[in-house]
């Protein structure tokens, strides 16, 4: 008798109709959106603010250099002594002084120039006025060994690479990046769902455990049935639940950007600045078309095929260990000793795709780790989008079905033996003699 | 064939521990049959196995004659001692799932599951949670869950456990009834007085043997002692007394009567007939009782553990 579909059909409908499931189907894109709005709206408050900084320049050197911005006002100060400027800068409430004393050479400028304040003062606008200083000083040092403005200005030049392969495929930087984000969304994507929706398994089976309606189950199907219809029918809900928060966000950042007017994709953070200082270098029309160009780069069919099997081996792989550590415990408590092994190799894969798959996609580390089963899933995906050769994702897949296949036997074998064990928390040792039961 | 389920010689291994040691029963079609033991003696594995949970290391178990095999499931309704029902299910989703999982179609489950609401008085219990029933309650759901699919052999292990007098009466005639109806159960207790009311045969395991095996009444004829509960009144008690102490075993008896008689339990050997002793105390004696001391189940029970 086959009653998978009628497990998987219960364990499904259990999982979603679940209060707590709906609840937080619901709330979380609400909250992560909220918390995206919350932290934007504050930043762009942050700019928005108005800022006048004073400067009192005894030198001359520095004139012009201080041009008014959007939200930064320069006032000249010239012809104040110290004291009085600060008094000024005091009664005004101005942001800070910036003085620079009087010096002989160019070369003694650096210790003559110092940032008075109310409260020490913001990083940013500290290493913003220092970069203007010194592009001045170098200026005025070229211009003293007898460089002109304009031959400063022509010496400028940007530089960027184009990539091409010996098979003759172009690339450029932007590819890299496409690239990475991809293969960093999927490891990522798989990494969470995981831990969450494995852990979801491990809970419905201590359940059942704890509600003993375990042996009345058990004595109509196959142990290693129920199991499978449990991690199917959760991971089903997994999907589920992760589709509608894709939905749901996707039209909750729609609305919250068009009635608030915050644009959340523009968030302004270090990153994005020197973002949009590459844009601007490239124009942005030039850049959107590489980005484009990019996407269509990558080996799309590899990719999503790719993803679709790693994904579940991967997935299935770690959620029958879950379940078999969900039969071997009473109550979750007793789950942390036997939790580590399994999120060892998680997080490893994870640092492993993160530091070494960035720096060197086809390195040894990141090849090897790409085709041990429990790394494999994670980052076998980030490296797919730089291209790997077929043979060995094949191998590599063959590897985790074949760890899949074990794994699933070495859990069904615990799961039986498990679901009818009361009181005591097992010990390994005890785990490896349930194996010959 | 008479018997429904036979096991026989099967062993189970724990690691290094032998759960049960070469076991063999028979339980007859149409018997109640009383799996007897004390804690721990390898009843619920010997139960596991016929259910199918776990294999035996040796030996087989056969099911009207075949070797047990997966589809013997509908054939098979277990009571477990370690109950329970999903806590946040709806009572008739659930009684649909389990159904479904022995076999039933959903249309037969909701109409077999309509007949025994109705005849149990829970209809309206339908559309509860588990949690929302009283443990008492549950139980009857998980009574109607179990023999819902008109299994051949029922197994229920210390079925009563949980019940007021009431509804344990109630189980307990539910559970005749379908004995008249052709199933045949296995009733595994420790409550002795409900084996000595509804089983005909008996098997006691102790420490992973079987001990003792047969109709109840045969077993019982086996451990009489040929004794008799006798109580006496006569004027001269002293020397009655006297006279049958000088022809049998005597022991002291306690039972309640209404006269201060003498109150004996007179063992006779095997050359005498109780109407031997009858006749040897009515020359003696006015006869007020004369009962044969039948053992019960428990002592049966009490001495075989001790014995062994």
């Amino acid at each position: 008798m086959n009653h998978l579909p009628l497990i998987i059909k219960r364990e499904y409908l259990t999982k979603v109709k679940n209060k707590s499931f709906i609840v937080m189907t619901f709330l979380s894109p609400l909250i992560m959106i909220a918390l995206i709005a919350v932290v934007s709206y504050l930043s762009q408050l942050n700019n928005d603010k108005q800022r006048t900084i004073s400067v009192l320049d005894e030198t001359g050197y520095l004139k012009d250099v201080f041009q008014n911005t959007e939200n930064t006002n320069y006032t000249n100060l010239n012809g104040l002594d110290l004291e009085d400027a600060i008094a000024l800068v005091k009664e005004k409430e101005d942001y800070g002084l910036l003085h620079i004393s009087a010096v002989d050479s160019l070369d003694a400028f650096s210790k003559n120039v110092k940032f008075y304040s109310e409260e020490s003062p913001s990083l940013s606008i500290i290493s913003g006025l220092e970069r203007k200083i010194e592009k001045r000083l170098r200026e005025k040092k070229l211009q003293k060994d007898g460089v002109t403005l304009a031959q400063i200005e022509a010496s400028k030049t940007s530089i960027d690479i184009a990539q091409e392969s010996f098979d003759g495929e172009k690339s450029s930087k932007i590819d890299n990046i496409v690239k990475l984000a991809f293969g960093g969304i999927a490891g990522y994507l798989l990494f969470m769902f995981i831990i969450i929706y494995g852990n979801m398994i491990m809970r419905s089976v201590i359940e059942e455990k704890t509600s003993r309606i375990i042996e009345v189950i058990i004595s109509s199907v196959k142990p290693i049935q129920l199991m499978m219809g449990k991690i199917i029918g959760t991971s089903l809900a997994g999907v589920t639940q992760f589709a509608i928060w894709v939905v749901l966000g996707g039209v909750l950042m729609f609305i919250v950007s068009a009635i608030f007017g915050i644009d959340l994709t523009q968030a302004s953070t270090p990153q994005q600045e020197i973002m949009n200082q590459a844009i601007q270098a490239q124009g942005a029309q030039a850049m959107a078309e590489n980005l484009i160009t990019a996407i269509s780069n990558l080996p799309i069919a590899n990719l999503v095929v790719a993803f679709i099997f790693f994904f579940i081996g991967g997935y299935l792989l770690y959620s029958s260990l879950y379940a078999a550590i969900g039969a071997a415990v009473d109550n979750e408590t007793d789950t942390q000793q036997f939790m580590l092994p399994i999120l060892m190799p998680l997080i490893l894969a994870v640092y492993v795709g993160v530091f070494t798959v960035i720096e060197d996609p086809h390195g040894t580390v990141s090849t090897i780790f790409s085709f041990i089963p429990f790394t494999s899933p994670v980052v076998m995906l980030m490296r797919i989008p730089f291209g790997v050769p077929l043979w060995q994702q094949g191998l590599s897949l063959l590897l985790l079905i074949g760890t899949f296949i074990f794994a699933v036997w070495f859990a069904a074998k615990i799961y039986r033996v498990g679901i009818l064990m009361y009181g005591k928390k097992p010990t390994y040792k005890e785990l490896f003699k349930w194996l010959k039961y | 064939m008479n018997d429904l389920l036979v096991a026989n010689s099967v062993s189970k291994n724990f690691g290094d521990f032998r759960a049960l040691n070469q076991v063999s029963i028979a339980v007859p079609k149409g018997s109640i049959f009383g799996l007897l033991g004390p804690n721990g003696a390898g009843k619920t594995t010997l139960i596991r196995i016929i259910n199918q949970i776990t294999m035996p290391d040796e030996g087989s178990v056969l099911l009207d004659g075949q070797n047990l095999k997966p589809e013997h499931i509908r054939d098979i309704g277990y009571l477990p001692e370690e109950r329970g029902l999903y806590k946040s299910m709806k009572v008739g989703e659930q009684c649909l799932y389990l159904a479904q999982l022995k076999g039933l179609s959903k249309s037969e489950a909701k109409s077999r599951l309509k007949y025994w609401f109705d005849k149990l008085e829970i209809g309206d219990w339908w559309n509860k949670k588990i949690q929302e029933l009283s443990k008492g309650q549950a139980q009857k759901i998980q009574f109607v869950v179990t023999v819902l699919h008109k299994p051949k052999l029922l197994i229920f292990d210390e079925p009563f456990s949980g019940f007021d007098p009431i509804n344990a009466n109630l189980i307990k005639d539910e559970i005749l009834q379908l004995r008249e109806e052709g199933a045949t159960v296995i009733f595994s207790t420790h409550r002795m007085e409900s084996v000595e009311e509804l089983c005909d045969h008996i098997a006691l395991i102790h420490k992973s043997n079987k001990v003792l095996d047969g109709k109840l009444n045969d077993i019982k004829r086996q451990y009489k002692t040929n004794t008799f509960e006798v109580g006496l009144e006569s004027t001269n008690k002293d020397k009655v007394l006297s006279e049958i102490q000088n022809t049998f075993e005597v022991l002291p008896a306690t039972f309640r009567n209404l006269n201060d008689d003498i109150k004996l339990n007179i063992k006779i050997g095997d050359n005498t007939s109780p109407n031997d002793l009858l006749s040897f105390l009515t020359a003696k004696a006015e006869v007020h009782h004369f009962v044969e001391v039948i053992p019960s189940a428990s002592d049966i029970f009490i001495q075989t553990v001790k014995n062994n």
